[in-house]
């Protein structure tokens, strides 16, 4: 910002209002950031139905907040109280028990809406150049949430908070040389204890919050510096209107899309109060059955599986098998899954955006992924014997669980979508882009 | 005070003290640092905590298995009946580490039986794979594990199987057979978990 003084601007309400904002604006930017940031900040016009996921997530975050702020005022992070101070939100804080459902299912639901937001990323090209930065600290955002997930599902010591984080904190010591030290300075005890719980708490209600609202900050800035992809993939700002300046093919931010999304709000709000009315617990895959039973050290359910939204990613865990006497493989694996993501900008070297104009061998990669990332995560919820085990006279694989040879067999997918993606963008015959754009 | 004369400026000295304040400042931050990591590490009172666990034997009935806290993860005891032990011989061909090479154990337990004396088995019962608590399945051929099955222990997390000396089968999560922990008979009737030092 230059020190240059600022041109006056005529004020937008007359009387009281209108000298409130001039005399702000002398001291702060007021009227340039609304300027900038929404009422002439122009999207493309052609938004569908997938642009509704970035509003729904920044709803939900501010939603998840207000309800931990309240949850903490009768929560208490002590290994002894924890589990009951759970039941006494539930049972005797009034309208408790909506809070914390609020809560729990506003967790599930921050993972749906920013996975339907990262398959729009990903269909249209939203990564490209020059959104690099954009998808990567979108990136940053997705495995900031899955720390606050992971965290915030251990403050309830129930059997699942408790078995749940002593299999991800023996994952960090699985690591060769340094883990089994990491995993007891993760812990600050040798076994998950009080101790764990309490810097947990610390994690799950400020550091990671902190680290998460910096990081949408940035993903906001960033978007608004490039301007928003659209679902062509082509960049409105090389089409301007030649009286105005102003991209031919976008559109105010307010009053356009605050009314779209408003609507969008509308109908994911009926969705969500119905879950937290009428099935807060979603039959056991937003609040599993065995942690409504305080956490036991010494005995493990007899079926464990992570919350929903980490099943992908569990399931590839499971279906490396160890090698050289080290799960370290199988860690490492499910490590590469999530970080792969950020170099996507650079392994796309198709020369259009949008799905809508790339060849049939694009087209059958990003389905195959698609498909086999959420068979994958059925996979991790249920048994690896679910399919049962493939005949012992088999060569190689006889006698092994079916399920885990779909595992992987889709965890090579999985990785082959970004592994070849520099060889099938390339080669794919993809169809010329509009030069305006289509809806 | 002199002005700055931009012709005056020395860009050599100008980057050397930006890179040689930038140094002592990352080491400044570094050294600052430590006191926050350090107190994420267990506490005098955690460390404390581990302190050996007696367990007294008459309790236990043959085929029978007790779980004793030591440093806070579940430990088993058992008192193995005379098949239990005869079991163990028979499959060291579908074990990962028949002659537990690779696994954690004190050399007095470095055998087949895993133990001081085959029939008491002292472990730690903690999944080498990811930390879960395996479940004590001693019935032979129990009808979810295979026709197969010599009886030992199944984790429910993510499907390891061990026999009754804790080895685990080949083509398991786990990478190890469970870890057995020191331990020691105080008496015939007795047993101190967590130390084994020769003497009083």
């Amino acid at each position: 910002m230059s020190n240059a003084p600022k041109p006056a601007i005529a004020p937008p309400y007359p009387g009281f209002i209108g000298n409130a904002i001039v005399w702000i604006d002398a001291r702060f930017p007021l009227v340039q950031l609304y300027k900038t940031q929404v009422g002439e900040y122009y999207a493309p016009k052609n938004f569908n139905i997938w642009y509704y996921f970035g509003a729904l997530a920044t709803l939900i975050l501010v939603m998840q907040i207000v309800t931990g702020i309240f949850l903490t005022m009768n929560y208490k992070p002590d290994a002894k109280f924890a589990f009951a101070s759970v039941e006494y939100i539930m049972r005797d804080v009034s309208w408790g028990w909506l809070i914390r459902y609020m809560h729990s299912t506003g967790a599930s639901m921050f993972f749906l809406v920013v996975y339907l937001h990262m398959m729009r990323g990903l269909m249209y090209g939203s990564y490209r150049k020059p959104r690099e930065l954009l998808w990567i600290f979108g990136c940053m955002i997705y495995l900031a949430l899955m720390a606050e997930a992971f965290f915030g599902y251990l403050l309830p010591w129930g059997q699942m908070s408790y078995w749940g984080a002593q299999v991800i904190i023996n994952l960090f010591g699985a690591i060769p040389v340094i883990g089994e030290d990491l995993a007891v300075w993760i812990r600050g005890d040798f076994s998950i204890s009080d101790a764990t719980l309490n810097r947990f708490f610390a994690f799950h209600v400020i550091a990671l919050p902190l680290v998460l609202l910096g990081l949408v900050a940035a993903h906001l800035v960033a978007l608004h510096e490039v301007g928003s992809n659209n679902p062509d993939g082509i960049e409105i700002n090389k089409n301007p209107d030649p009286n105005t300046g102003t991209p031919r093919d976008g559109i105010p931010f307010h009053p356009y899309y605050t009314v779209k999304d408003t609507f969008g709000v509308v109908v994911f709000l009926g969705v969500f109060t119905a879950i937290v009315f009428f099935a807060p617990e979603m039959g056991g895959y937003f609040l599993e059955a065995p942690n409504f039973i305080q956490a036991d050290p010494l005995k493990t359910p007899e079926h464990i599986a992570p919350v929903w939204y980490f099943t992908p990613f569990y399931a590839m865990l499971r279906a490396v098998p160890s090698m050289f006497g080290s799960q370290f493989p199988g860690v490492a694996v499910m490590g590469a899954a999530t970080l792969i993501l950020f170099t996507l900008p650079w392994l796309d070297r198709g020369k259009v955006k949008s799905v809508r104009y790339r060849g049939p061998i694009y087209k059958r990669f990003l389905t195959a992924f698609v498909i086999s990332f959420i068979i994958l995560g059925y996979l991790g919820v249920v048994p690896t014997t679910v399919w049962g085990q493939l005949s012992k006279s088999l060569p190689l694989i006889g006698g092994a669980d079916v399920a885990t040879i779909v595992a992987r067999v889709l965890t090579v997918v999985y990785f082959a979508f970004f592994f070849l993606m520099p060889w099938y963008t390339k080669v794919d015959k993809e169809k010329p882009e509009p030069e305006r754009v289509t809806f | 005070m002199t002005a700055i004369v931009l012709n005056q400026v020395d860009p050599k000295k100008r980057r050397f003290l930006i890179a040689a304040s930038s140094v002592v400042g990352a080491g400044a931050a570094a050294a600052v640092a430590v006191p926050f990591v350090a107190s994420m590490l267990p506490s005098a009172r955690a460390v404390a905590a581990g302190a050996p666990v007696p367990v007294d034997l008459n309790k236990i009935e043959p085929g029978q298995l007790l779980i004793v806290e030591f440093r806070g993860a579940p430990h088993w005891v058992i008192k193995r009946t005379p098949e239990m032990v005869a079991q163990l011989s028979k499959h060291d061909a579908l074990l990962a580490d028949a002659q537990s090479a690779s696994s954690k154990q004190p050399d007095y337990a470095k055998n087949a039986s895993r133990s001081i004396k085959p029939e008491l088995f002292v472990a730690r019962g903690v999944c080498t794979h990811l930390g879960c608590s395996p479940t004590f399945r001693k019935e032979i051929g129990a009808a979810d594990l295979g026709s197969d099955w010599p009886g030992g222990f199944f984790c429910p997390c993510h499907q390891s199987k061990f026999d009754m000396s804790g080895r685990v089968f080949a083509g398991m999560p786990a990478p190890t057979n469970l870890a057995i922990p020191p331990y020691k008979f105080v008496s015939d009737t007795s047993i101190l978990i967590g130390d084994d030092s020769k003497g009083a």
